[in-house]
């Protein structure tokens, strides 16, 4: 591993970004723009909205980093810059990491304008530390990016990528409690959302905005992290130095 | 075909055996390659051109044989420094500019980055350097592949169909950079399917459906089989083989 490589591999990714101005437009505008268009449409269930606005806020990383990263990743694997990056004395760790860097610094100042909004236009309110929704969603970027690199080696085209939004993230969301609290589902669904990252992600945005700071807190994040070291080994298992 | 040896080549394969999707793609193919001499890999597509180079660059799972580069298995982590490879597909960032694309593969390979300006005009893309590739012409863009591989000043040069898509004075241009590089001592491996490139090389492989058909400089092979042009002689080649 080199710090070198790394850094080089980051800033790589945030120029191939920068090149793509209404990306960039998208990323920054379309997660307030929803935050805001929700406290409309709720306009007159305003519990309900301080209920998912808040977590909310911090699941749009999540969500944004993973399809950016799994179509940036899937452009890497079938243009040849991957098998030519993979020819070359760069560890799996730098690529992987240096990913990881651009999209959390990506999704930092996702979750921070977002934020910004939620908080500060609109006056969402929550019971515990916005700063702390904020970092709960650079760790969802990172989530949301590492998901995205790994099962980026499962599609063979931007079609299918763009596809796991309602097939990954769609069935996730739900399953975590955004419309629904699991505590009220059917409790089969409940058991199945025990297995799925996305529940542990949001639930402890959950903790935060109710300030519910304490024990299953920690074990979110716990999770949270386990999940995108799992995801990142699972990742550099699929870049190969050597293929058919 | 030789016995090759570890003393004079600094490529050596030995009954390489390449299968994929249950078809033998490379049939016990063995093959000694020589610095400081421009070596041509000539077939038709197919023929298992690119298979073979992408096992010399240790990229290839291979089935049976064995690669040595440099007096090392093939893929050996201590040879990524000392190769360079172009693929057919030219393997640079489409929404990078050419500048960008060399700096970053410049800083994987630890490469001065001095070198980004030396290998952009040494592929005569100056006047491009600051255009993103997408906006590149199709040479263009197989010519900022081809600087990558230049970058880290590699001993051993895998090129796989550098020149398709070339005007013909860029063409010869690029030949007499590949020579030059034979010079400093460097190892060429060209690959072609275009016979008048067959005869800027110094050493030719006629390759056929995974098998090696002939190897030797062109005069050999024209003298060998009495024809009077290189295409002549892969027919006459071919046809003995089969």
């Amino acid at each position: 591993m080199s710090a070198r490589a790394t850094l080089a591999t980051a800033r790589r990714v945030l120029t191939q970004l920068r090149r793509d101005r209404r990306t960039v437009a998208m990323i920054l505008v379309v997660p307030p723009a929803l935050i805001a268009l929700l406290d409309w449409v709720f306009g007159e269930q305003p519990e309900r909205f301080a209920r998912i606005g808040p977590p909310l806020v911090g699941m749009f990383p999540l969500i944004i980093m993973f399809l950016l990263t799994s179509i940036a990743m899937l452009r890497e694997r079938t243009s040849g810059t991957l098998e030519r990056l993979m020819s070359m004395p760069i560890a799996k760790a730098d690529l992987l990491f240096g990913y990881g860097l651009a999209f959390a610094l990506v999704g930092a100042v996702q979750a921070t304008l977002t934020a910004g909004v939620a908080f500060g236009l609109l006056g969402l309110e929550t019971a515990g530390p916005v700063w702390a929704v904020v970092l709960l969603a650079i760790g969802n970027a990172l989530l949301g990016m590492s998901l995205g690199l790994f099962l980026s080696a499962f599609a063979t085209s931007e079609f299918q990528a763009v596809q796991f939004m309602p097939a990954v993230i769609i069935p996730q969301l739900l399953l975590a409690g955004l419309f629904v609290p699991r505590d009220d589902m059917p409790p089969v669904l409940e058991r199945i959302s025990d297995f799925l990252p996305f529940t542990y992600a949001f639930d402890g945005l959950v903790r935060v905005a109710a300030d519910d700071i304490g024990g299953r807190l920690w074990l979110d994040v716990a999770v949270v992290t386990g999940c995108i070291v799992l995801a990142l080994v699972l990742g550099a298992t699929t870049l190969r130095r050597r293929t058919p | 075909m030789g016995n090759y040896t570890q003393a004079d080549h600094s490529i050596l394969v030995r009954d390489l055996d390449i299968v994929r999707g249950g078809n033998r793609v490379l049939d016990s193919v063995s093959l000694g390659i020589r610095p400081g001499v421009v070596t041509g890999l000539l077939g038709p597509s197919g023929s298992g051109k690119t298979t073979l180079m992408r096992s010399i660059v240790g990229v290839q799972i291979v089935a049976g044989g064995e690669v040595t580069v440099l007096g090392r298995p093939a893929g050996d982590p201590e040879l990524r420094h000392r190769i360079g490879y172009v693929t057919q597909a030219p393997s640079v960032y489409a929404d990078l500019s050419v500048t960008e694309n060399l700096a970053y593969f410049a800083r994987v390979l630890g490469a001065p980055l001095a070198r980004v300006d030396e290998t952009i005009a040494a592929v005569g893309l100056g006047g491009q350097a600051d255009q993103v590739v997408r906006t590149l012409s199709g040479g263009e863009e197989s010519r900022a592949s081809l600087a990558v591989a230049l970058l880290g000043d590699p001993e051993i040069l895998v090129l796989d169909e550098p020149t398709v898509g070339l005007d013909p004075v860029l063409r010869a241009d690029l030949w007499l950079q590949f020579h030059g590089l034979a010079e400093q001592g460097k190892t060429m491996l060209v690959s072609t399917h275009v016979m008048d490139e067959a005869e800027r090389c110094d050493e030719l492989v006629l390759m056929r459906e995974g098998r090696i058909v002939a190897d030797g400089p062109p005069r050999d092979l024209l003298e060998r089989t009495g024809a009077g042009n290189l295409e002549a002689a892969f027919l006459a080649l071919a046809e003995g083989e089969a």
